[in-house]
């Protein structure tokens, strides 16, 4: 009795044990891990990209980026705010409903003092639940892009939250860490099977999801391990270890695509890559400049033209970059063939616009600059130190760690940085309010255009498109003019695959697992 | 032996007293704490909270002696940069450095000393010639190029073995191994090589100079003038003398391999200790750096103190330090 | 007897002279080093200085490689930097910090050596229990501590600039008890001879006798720690700058060479990585070989 009892047992462990054999088991690794499970504590690409499996927010994007429903069924605008209504039956993982309370709560915890994403779920000022599947999104005044701002605020269940006391997103009062940063307990097609922060997190495919069999994807198991070194990252691909790498290095991209069994895809990407001057400041911190070269019109436009963006294009970035005059791409409103072609390269008109505003020598600076965040940042950032050092600027090249450098920025301590931007929204606001509004919490430019701040204040509740529209041009020209930023380039993504695995790839460098179909 | 061994244990807990101090003084020097800790848009009241809270502004003192009670109890805080808690990340990396440590050290071990004996026997012939220069070879060639080298024969060339992370873990409740799984052993074999080489070659020139001085002992003449056979006078006589200082060569060997493991792992990106070191040091994660630190101390105390006391038990003639 | 003979006769000269593996390995060493410091003067490029370099020649193969440039012998790295220039300045920063780090072993090691042993008691005690300790731990890895420690410790903004003194000092801390316990050994020997007996009975100053008698006694065997040490010292470099704590890319040494070049490797480019990894191996290879030589010289039990 005993016995057979446990061969049974034995029997069931075997079975849940040994992986079944048509099982779709997708691996794939990328340069830096989220840096946590807990959907609201940290607004950063990766962290975004893995919750995004597990966690789902009311609108989503497709790969084209267009807005599609998520849990949301659909939503319309009114004059003080936008009604939502909610998909039925979805549950979250541990078969809680997903109802109003649920959004009401995440976007109370979203606006918590402690959450990254307060930014974006500012605009909603309060959440009415009208019924258990209806919920109205108030706002202050109109507000025209609303849907656009919540693709990445991902909603949790309120009773799981209460339950393992994680209301508020984990902040530094937390002597240990919160039961969310491990755990988690979404509505998405995935649930976490297992973490291990840095080396491996495992996904598993969620057949209660209210999107089985609407979806191509046939994934049944994720396998995510982050592998920093580029050089390693890509040995994993062409040593089939890894079916799909989110960031293989640029320089390696013709050897993938040469390889038997493996492809590349690219597309370009919503993020610019550019360089910020301290133009706010009376005197500069690094420089041996008298006060602040950087306040003279012409010395900005002198380092715009030294800087050669074709050899930037050609050399460092292996073709894979657009040159542009403009801090945002195509794709996002406000971008237009007009205004973003290149300043050019022009290194002797540089040496005597820099002449004329008064430093024929030059000076000295410090280029504050990433070394773990874009494509090929460091590298981009020493071609630029000797372009520089050609019209007699000498740059002293800092490149740090992400986790370093832009606090530096946030804090404003730095004179001259790199910085790149992605736009979720698609939209100029999203620009403007963040790197060229005088108030701008990463506006370390201290670039402050009256008319500019006029224009992002008022295309937030602006309902007339084609007002609007031509309210972000007009903004655009005026910068276009004052170059407050050295714009490079927008990137180019490239994604290298295994023939294994088809995934259709996205401009906001997201991995959408619902659309990848294993062969 | 008894004084023996409490004048080494005081000297391991002086040891650790001055890297406690160290490990210490990272907290407190490097960088402002609080910043650490809290975010860009915190409060004044929010930071002066937390300095309360963390008992900033105490006596120097008193700061220590809590932080000496947290470090017995294991505590290290929380990591500035993946917050959680320190001694639960070592914890869970402990696991993926020792297996690779152990994997090495078996490899150096029986390679490295039978080519010394080889080498220590045979030490004319032409075999011995050329392990003798590819080992010193061995020796210039820094950890990282070996690894290199490796990844890009087997794994990228050849497509053999994995070139980089550790796959087919098994967990057994208290330790996750990746022994027990052909994918484990497939992980293992490029860095549990890479990492070998180095104290192989050590191991090898040791025992091959231990060798030889044995042969040349006078009772080893007599052995072999009262015709006993090359074979017994290698084996029985000359080999068995060799092992004492073997043991010594086990602790070194141990030790050397849990330094360069921090190397091997970063090639390789294998989740260990070493690997989050490093991350910690890019990251300037103070607490991982500072619990690392007193980690890695104690490892070392305690490797030592080992290796002296196996030392005395083996050959009691030899009075260390004394 | 002429000066040159005398000279001949000595044993350690004998040996080199009789050493062909010896006489290759100096010849190696000190090729490399002059080169290299003498890169200024050898090198085409300065690769350190910005303004003369293009990034329009970046990623050139080398000279007699298709597409490669005669002016650029070794190729180009991904900035433009010529790789031969490269080298002799990297191999030129590698071998400063190694003897620099070297250096400082030696001096600390054996003043506090020689103190030790000449002094004895509760000095010698303390300073020979502290090498002991540190002994135990592998100098990488307490180089790789203290240079973390340092970089820690050194505000973002400077973390750069002193990066390569770091460095030093991380490796020339990890190095001295070795000459450290040789200073000692041959400090006792040395002060219980008659002259040093007699010198201190005619009154001259410890300090005197230890510079004037003790020290030039302790120099053989700490030339031999020295050289191995150097070796050591190098492939640490280059294991920090390979780990990417040490020397920035601004201004490599070889190891960051071969870590920059290390990114290249699968797109073939492979020259970036790979002479300034030969370059290193071949150099600490010839001083490892030196070190070898001189040990079996100096210590007739072993030949």
């Amino acid at each position: 009795m005993q016995f057979t009892k446990l061969l049974a047992v034995s029997a069931m462990a075997l079975t849940v044990s040994s992986p079944a054999l048509a099982e779709n088991v997708l691996r794939w690794t990328s340069q830096g891990d989220a840096l946590t499970m807990d959907p609201h504590s940290q607004n950063e690409g990766p962290t975004i990209a893995m919750n995004g499996q597990i966690y789902e927010s009311l609108v989503t994007r497709d790969a084209d980026l267009t807005l599609q429903p998520e849990l949301a069924e659909s939503w319309e605008p009114g004059p003080d705010g936008w009604t939502f209504k909610l998909r039925k039956g979805v549950k979250f993982h541990d078969g809680a409903d997903f109802t109003a309370e649920d959004v009401a709560f995440s976007f109370e915890r979203a606006k918590h003092e402690a959450s990254d994403y307060k930014e974006q779920a500012k605009s909603v000022a309060s959440v009415e639940i009208i019924d258990d599947y209806t919920v109205k999104l108030v706002t202050e005044g109109p507000n025209p892009i609303l849907p656009n701002q919540l693709t990445s605020i991902y909603m949790m269940d309120k009773g799981w939250s209460e339950a393992n006391n994680v209301v508020a997103p984990q902040d530094f009062k937390a002597k240990e860490e919160t039961y969310a940063v491990r755990n988690s307990n979404g509505t998405g097609p995935f649930t976490l099977v297992s973490r291990a922060p840095d080396e491996m997190t495992v996904l598993a495919r969620n057949p209660d999801w209210w999107g089985e069999g609407m979806f191509p994807g046939n994934v049944d198991k994720i396998e995510y391990r982050p592998i920093t070194n580029a050089a390693t990252r890509v040995a994993a691909l062409l040593s089939g270890e890894v079916d799909f790498v989110l960031d293989p290095p640029l320089q390696d991209v013709s050897r993938i695509e040469a390889s038997d069994g493996l492809s590349v895809k690219t597309v370009a990407q919503i993020r610019s890559i550019f360089f910020g001057m301290d133009q706010g400041i009376d005197k500069l911190r690094s420089s041996d400049a008298e006060g602040n070269p950087f306040k003279d019109v012409k010395v900005r436009e002198a380092f715009n033209l030294a800087i050669d963006k074709d050899a930037i294009q050609r050399v460092v970035m292996e073709g894979l970059s657009f040159p542009t005059s403009m801090i945002t791409p195509p794709g996002v409103l406000g971008n237009t063939p007009e205004n973003d072609p290149s300043y050019g390269f022009d290194a002797a008109k540089a040496k005597a616009l820099l002449a004329e505003a008064g430093y024929p020598d030059g000076f000295s600076i410090q280029l504050d600059c990433p070394n773990n965040r874009y494509n090929n940042d460091e590298k981009i950032c020493q071609a630029a130190v000797a372009m520089l050092a050609k019209i007699g600027v000498k740059v002293n090249l800092d490149a740090i760690p992400k986790a370093q450098h832009f606090p530096k920025i946030q804090k404003r301590e730095t004179d001259f940085y790199m910085l790149g931007w992605g736009v979720p929204t698609l939209d100029s606001h999203y620009v403007f309010s963040y790197l060229l509004d005088g108030e701008g919490s990463w506006n370390a430019t201290g670039y402050n255009n009256a008319r500019v701040n006029e224009i992002t204040k008022a295309i937030t509740t602006e309902i007339d498109i084609d007002k609007r529209t031509a309210m972000i041009d007009e903004a655009w020209t005026i910068i276009k003019a004052d170059m407050p930023y050295v714009p490079i380039h927008h990137q180019v993504l490239a994604w290298g695959l295994s023939d294994k695995v088809d995934i259709p790839i996205a401009a906001d460098d997201a991995f959408r697992p619902r659309f990848a179909v294993m062969k | 032996m008894f004084f023996f061994i409490l004048k080494r244990l005081a000297q391991s807990v002086l040891v650790m007293a001055i890297v406690s101090a160290v490990s210490f003084s990272l907290f407190n020097f490097v960088g402002d704490p609080v910043n650490n800790m809290v975010g860009q848009d915190a409060t004044r009241e929010q930071r002066i909270e937390i300095r309360e809270q963390l008992g900033l502004d105490d006596p120097i003192l008193t700061q220590y002696t809590r932080f000496l009670g947290n470090m017995l109890q294991g505590d290290f805080g929380l990591s500035y940069r993946i917050k959680r808690p320190v001694d639960q990340l070592i914890m869970e990396r402990l696991p993926a450095t020792l297996e690779l440590v152990f994997v090495s050290a078996i490899i150096a071990l029986v390679v490295g000393i039978g080519l010394g004996v080889y080498t220590g026997i045979r030490r004319k012939s032409w075999v011995s010639r050329v392990i003798l220069s590819v080992s010193l070879v061995g020796v210039s060639l820094p950890t990282f190029i070996i690894g290199i080298g490796l990844i890009y024969i087997f794994a990228v060339y050849m497509r053999w073995l994995p070139s980089s992370g550790r796959s087919g873990t098994v967990d057994l409740g208290w330790w996750k191994t990746s022994l027990l799984t052909v994918d484990g052993w497939r992980a293992i074999i490029l860095p549990a090589i890479t990492l070998s080489l180095f104290q192989l070659t050590l191991i090898l020139r040791l025992v091959r100079a231990e060798m030889l001085e044995v042969m040349q002992t006078d009772f080893i003449k007599f052995a072999r003038a009262r015709g006993l056979s090359e074979r017994a006078i290698n084996f029985r006589h000359a080999l068995r003398n060799t092992l004492v200082p073997v043991i010594t060569i086990i602790g070194l060997n141990i030790g050397g391999l849990i330094a360069f493991s921090v190397i091997t792992e970063t090639v390789f990106q294998w989740p260990g200790t070493g690997l989050m070191f490093i991350q910690a040091v890019d990251f300037v994660d103070v607490p991982i750096m500072a619990a690392y630190l007193v980690f890695v101390a104690l490892l070392f105390v305690l490797i030592n103190l080992v290796v002296d006391i196996l030392y005395f038990v083996v050959d009691p003639r030899i009075r260390l330090g004394d | 007897m002429t000066r040159w003979e005398r000279f001949k006769d000595n044993d350690i000269v004998w040996s080199f002279l009789h050493s062909p593996g010896a006489m290759i390995a100096a010849a190696i060493t000190v090729i490399s080093i002059l080169a290299c410091v003498f890169a200024p003067l050898i090198a085409p490029f300065d690769p350190f200085d910005p303004s003369q370099i293009s990034l329009w020649d970046g990623k050139l193969p080398p000279a007699w490689v298709e597409g490669g440039q005669p002016q650029y012998l070794l190729g180009t790295d991904n900035q433009g930097r010529d790789m031969l220039s490269t080298i002799l300045y990297g191999g030129r920063l590698s071998i400063l910090v190694g003897l620099a780090a070297v250096c400082l072993g030696m001096v600390l090691g054996v003043t506090l050596g020689v103190i030790s042993g000449y002094v004895g008691g509760v000095t010698d005690a303390v300073i020979m229990r502290i090498a002991d300790v540190q002994l135990t731990i592998p100098g990488i890895l307490l180089a790789i501590l203290i240079n973390g420690i340092g970089r820690a410790f050194l505000p973002l903004e400077l973390r750069q600039e002193f990066a390569v003194y770091v460095v030093i000092i991380a490796i020339g801390l990890t190095d001295w008890p070795q000459f450290a316990r040789v200073a000692r050994g041959a400090t006792m020997v040395e002060a219980n001879k008659e002259y040093v007996q007699a010198a201190r009975i005619i009154g001259l100053p410890a300090w005197l006798i230890m510079v004037r008698h003790v020290l030039p006694n302790t120099l053989r065997p700490v030339l031999v720690i020295a050289t191995i040490g150097l070796a050591l010292a190098i492939i640490a470099e280059a294991t920090l700058s390979f780990l990417g704590q040490g020397i920035p890319p601004t201004t490599p040494s070889l190891g960051t060479l071969i870590r920059v070049g290390n990114e290249y490797l699968f797109s073939g480019l492979w020259w970036i990585t790979f002479f300034p990894a030969i370059a290193l191996v071949v150099l600490v290879f010839a001083v490892n070989l030196l070190g070898d030589w001189m040990r079996d010289a100096l210590n007739p039990k072993l030949r």
